[in-house]
């Protein structure tokens, strides 16, 4: 182990490391996907579709799976859904397409969709065919700023419509949050490259890695040199707990830590602490939590300031985050960050609890947790700078994020904006929505043009 | 409990559960298995003619799977016992000296000359076996040979072999039929005609259970090639149970015993077939799936059932069904029923809806409530099919309630939509 005080790397074995990264879920193999194909009623108008928000025709691929015809399966699915790979793998399918199936109003067991989406799109992966063709070039390109879920959707349905795409990323690896974000053991084996690599696939589709907007491309120059635009970044900021002490060696931020871990080709170099502290109370949460005990930290408390339904992380998420030891402990906030010698010691909370106006405030107790090691995992927020409002035509924001209507188009009427920058849930499966919905608006206006 | 004994054509059994001429039944170490775990009776796998044995083919069975449940139906190629006359003769004897309380039939298919059956039947009357089933039923590569189905489906060849034989034995003959036949009638009156003690019924069913895509052979394959075999399984007991009907309601097959056979799996299987005639049940392809232990259920769950009805014996439902096997045209015009949901009971998948409105009478409303899904009869529309109640998955979500309609009992012979009717008055 090397490390300073209680944070330390190699807390546990090269094996140790690769079984606790390995894939969470076992996937289904042929026999156990007929059987669970076999249990779908087939709904008319079914409610699973309802509630998904890509409205795959979930019905129709399982009976694909069901008589074998698994390409067909894989094509159902990813023609909504080109992420439909990814997001059989972190989509909250218990409060989506699962939590809506009959079967869970009949037995409390839904049929396992997100199991077998997955079976056909690896199956389709696995032999590396290509069931999507380019229409015939129709000479228009389209700026994409971001190679997340949103930019890589939008993109591959623009250049199947005959489309040149061009994505400006600023990282050196396209996937977004599938490759930065997402925690390890849900898309391990470079999946989230493998995916990509599919939706290049298509031709047509140019991404220039490093270029960021703002700093390397601006918006006026990518509306000047495209024929559309559509804006597909994440939030770059980050939430602060507005302690003092926040900067101490010990304090880190939760989404940094991931991305390091998520590109960390050993995980045996990343140090962890001893006892680490997660506020917050999202995936983001969750995710820190679970990577730290897997990494060796011995004990690993989540705190959040309200109750377990209200936290941004689903009941399944909690439940995975306590089965992986750690400990969720509600309603508290933290008062005061204590370091000594210059390193985090330890964090005090204030316990909280609601006023008879279901406003939030401290009881006046509180409670102090030792800690090597404190993640912040309170939210990111939408950076709007790189826009560069201010200038003659602004885009409106809603809040903090992008305003835009059903198509996804924005104030602007050459650009669009989708995924994370705009309001709605943070998923991967509606920013593959956004960025689809978007493309065919885009097509319609350059057909139209 | 109800008593489950049952006499059946003269041969006693202490259930009616026997099983039927098959592998299960080809040699003692079976059947032993089979009388320890509680079978009634058994048919013992057709004996053929004293001689070289009878080869089979490797590859001998195919299944049909439905949405995973395995050997919904299931189909043979396999010929009569393969084994030596005289080693299932001498085994015949001694199961029936060791299980003196079980019925212990053999089946028999030999030549169609007359000295043929009589040199068969001589030897097995020597094993003090309860009775001979005749299989005029194999559809497959006996009928080749001039036997099997190949007599079955002609009545006056089942008349002539059935008389013949007895005429040359002491032993109840049953005699087993085939369904390979436009009406079952033509062979059970043959049956009769010619002196049977009993008839057994269905044997297999002519079919090709699937291809095999790869091969673009019919299964089972051998050698890349195929042929028709003989169809049983849960698929078949819907065609076996209008066939003992016919002989059932048939005046001149009146008094004839039925074994009844064909996809009987459980109790509730085996009490159908005695609700409409049969005496006792053969079972063949449930013990090839599942071993003889399901035994067990059936004898348990027959007299649980006969004890719940109030029922003493077995023989007091023998038949019960009978007289409501009716034709159509006796069939009352003016019942009226209609199709109810349970609200609560339902979870809103929409298959009743879909069915009806695809391929129905388009009487049941999709509805949003509330943002709920909601499915509703529309009365006026609904003819009372059923098909919404088979297609909710939902056991006892729709039922199928009577509406009066105040209107006396009216069938076709009566409709005055009959040009041919008779008067009412």
């Amino acid at each position: 182990m090397g490390g300073a005080g209680g944070i330390a790397s190699r807390r546990l074995s090269a094996e140790e490391l690769s079984r606790n990264f390995a894939d969470i879920h076992v996937p289904l193999d042929r026999e156990r996907a007929l059987i669970e194909a076999s249990r779908c009623y087939f709904c008319y108008d079914a409610p699973c579709q309802q509630a998904c928000p890509t409205g795959i025709d979930i019905p129709g691929f399982i009976r694909k799976i069901a008589t074998d015809n698994v390409k067909g399966a894989a094509v159902t699915i990813l023609s909504e859904n080109i992420m439909g790979g990814a997001c059989a793998r972190v989509c909250p399918v218990e409060i989506l397409c699962e939590s809506a199936c009959v079967r869970e109003t009949q037995e409390t067991r839904p049929i396992q969709i997100g199991a077998l989406q997955r079976y056909a799109t690896d199956w389709l992966f696995e032999r590396k065919l290509q069931p999507f063709a380019r229409a015939s070039s129709t000479g228009k390109c389209v700026a994409v700023v971001g190679a997340g879920p949103a930019g890589l959707a939008c993109a591959h349905r623009l250049a199947l419509r005959g489309h040149d795409v061009t994505i400006f990323e600023a990282k050196p690896k396209a996937g977004g949050l599938n490759e930065y974000g997402i925690a390890a053991y849900k898309v391990p084996d470079d999946f989230a490259q493998a995916e990509v690599a599919f939706i290049l696939g298509i031709g047509g589709i140019r991404i220039e890695f490093g270029k960021a907007l703002g700093r390397d491309v601006s918006f006026a120059g990518l509306r000047r040199d495209f024929d559309a635009v559509f804006l597909g970044m994440g939030l770059a900021g980050v939430n602060a707990l507005a302690l003092d002490g926040e900067d101490m060696p010990g304090v880190m931020d939760a989404v940094a830590y991931i991305e390091r871990l998520r590109q960390a080709a050993d995980k045996s170099t990343l140090e962890i602490g001893r006892r680490v502290v997660v506020i917050g109370g999202g995936n983001t949460a969750i995710d820190i939590a679970v990577q730290s005990k897997r990494l060796g930290a011995e004990d690993v408390t989540v705190v959040y300031r309200r109750g377990p339904d209200h936290m941004g992380a689903t009941r399944h998420e909690q439940e995975l985050a306590q089965t992986n030891g750690v400990t969720l402990k509600h309603w508290a906030r933290p008062a005061r960050i204590v370091g000594h010698r210059g390193r985090l010691k330890e964090v005090e909370f204030k316990y909280t609890q609601l006023d008879e106006q279901g406003r939030l405030m401290a009881t006046g107790d509180r409670f102090t947790l030792l800690a090597d090691m404190l993640f912040k995992a309170i939210g990111q927020t939408f950076v709007p700078v790189p826009l560069g409002n201010g200038a003659a035509e602004p885009i409106e924001l809603a809040g903090n994020r992008i305003e835009v209507n059903a198509d996804r188009k924005t104030s602007l009427p050459d650009v669009w904006a989708g995924g994370d920058c705009v309001p709605g849930d943070d998923l991967t499966v509606s920013a593959v929505q956004d960025g689809k919905l978007a493309a065919e608006a885009i097509d319609r206006n350059l057909r139209s043009a | 409990m109800a008593d489950l004994r049952t006499t059946f054509a003269g041969i006693k059994s202490p259930n009616p559960f026997w099983l039927a001429s098959a592998p299960p039944t080809d040699k003692a170490y079976n059947v032993v298995r089979a009388f320890k775990a509680g079978w009634g009776g058994a048919v013992w796998k057709t004996l053929g003619e004293d001689g070289p044995p009878i080869v089979n083919t490797a590859s001998r069975y195919g299944a049909l799977e439905v949405g995973g449940m395995r050997m919904v139906g299931f189909t043979n190629i396999e010929l009569i016992t393969d084994r030596p006359l005289q080693v299932n003769l001498d085994e015949i004897k001694q199961v029936k000296r060791d299980w003196p309380d079980r019925a212990l039939v053999v089946s028999l298919m030999v030549p169609c000359v007359e000295e043929s059956w009589k040199r068969i039947l001589k030897r097995v009357e020597e094993t003090n076996a309860d009775g001979v089933e005749l299989n005029f039923g194999c559809p497959h590569g006996m009928s080749e040979r001039g036997m099997g189905a190949a007599v079955g489906q002609v009545p006056e060849y089942v008349e002539m072999v059935t008389r013949w034989c007895k005429q040359n034995t002491r032993m109840p003959v049953l005699v087993k039929l085939t369904p390979n036949v436009t009406n079952i009638l033509g062979s059970a009156r043959a049956a009769k005609r010619g002196g049977a003690d009993g008839v057994s019924l269905i044997n297999t069913v002519n079919s090709i259970i699937g291809v095999d895509l790869d091969r673009m052979a019919p299964y089972p394959v051998v050698a890349g090639k195929g042929t028709h075999g003989g169809y049983c399984g849960p698929a078949v007991k819907p065609i076996a149970l209008h066939m003992i009907s016919e002989i059932g309601r048939d005046p001149e097959c009146a008094g004839l015993p039925i074994s009844g056979i064909g996809g009987i799996a459980t109790w509730r299987d085996a009490t159908e077939f005695h609700a409409l005639g049969a005496g006792t049940v053969q079972v063949c392809t449930a013990a090839m799936h599942y071993g003889f232990k399901i035994v067990d259920d059936m004898v348990d769950g027959l007299g649980n059932w006969l004890d719940a009805k109030g029922h003493r014996q077995l023989d007091a439902i023998v038949g019960r069904a009978l007289p409501n096997v009716t034709d159509w045209q006796h069939l009352d015009l003016n019942y009226k029923i209609v199709a109810r949901i349970d609200q609560d009971a339902c979870i809103k998948c929409g298959l009743c809806y879909i069915a009806c409105e695809d391929t129905s009478h388009q009487s049941i409303a999709a509805l949003t409530t509330g943002g709920e899904r909601r499915y509703e009869v529309i009365d006026r529309e609904c003819v009372g099919c059923n098909l919404c109640m088979y297609a909710c998955p939902v056991t006892g979500c729709i039922s199928m309630v009577e509406v009066p309609t105040g209107r006396k009992p009216l069938t076709w012979l009566e409709h005055p939509n009959n040009p041919l009717r008779q008067a009412a008055e």
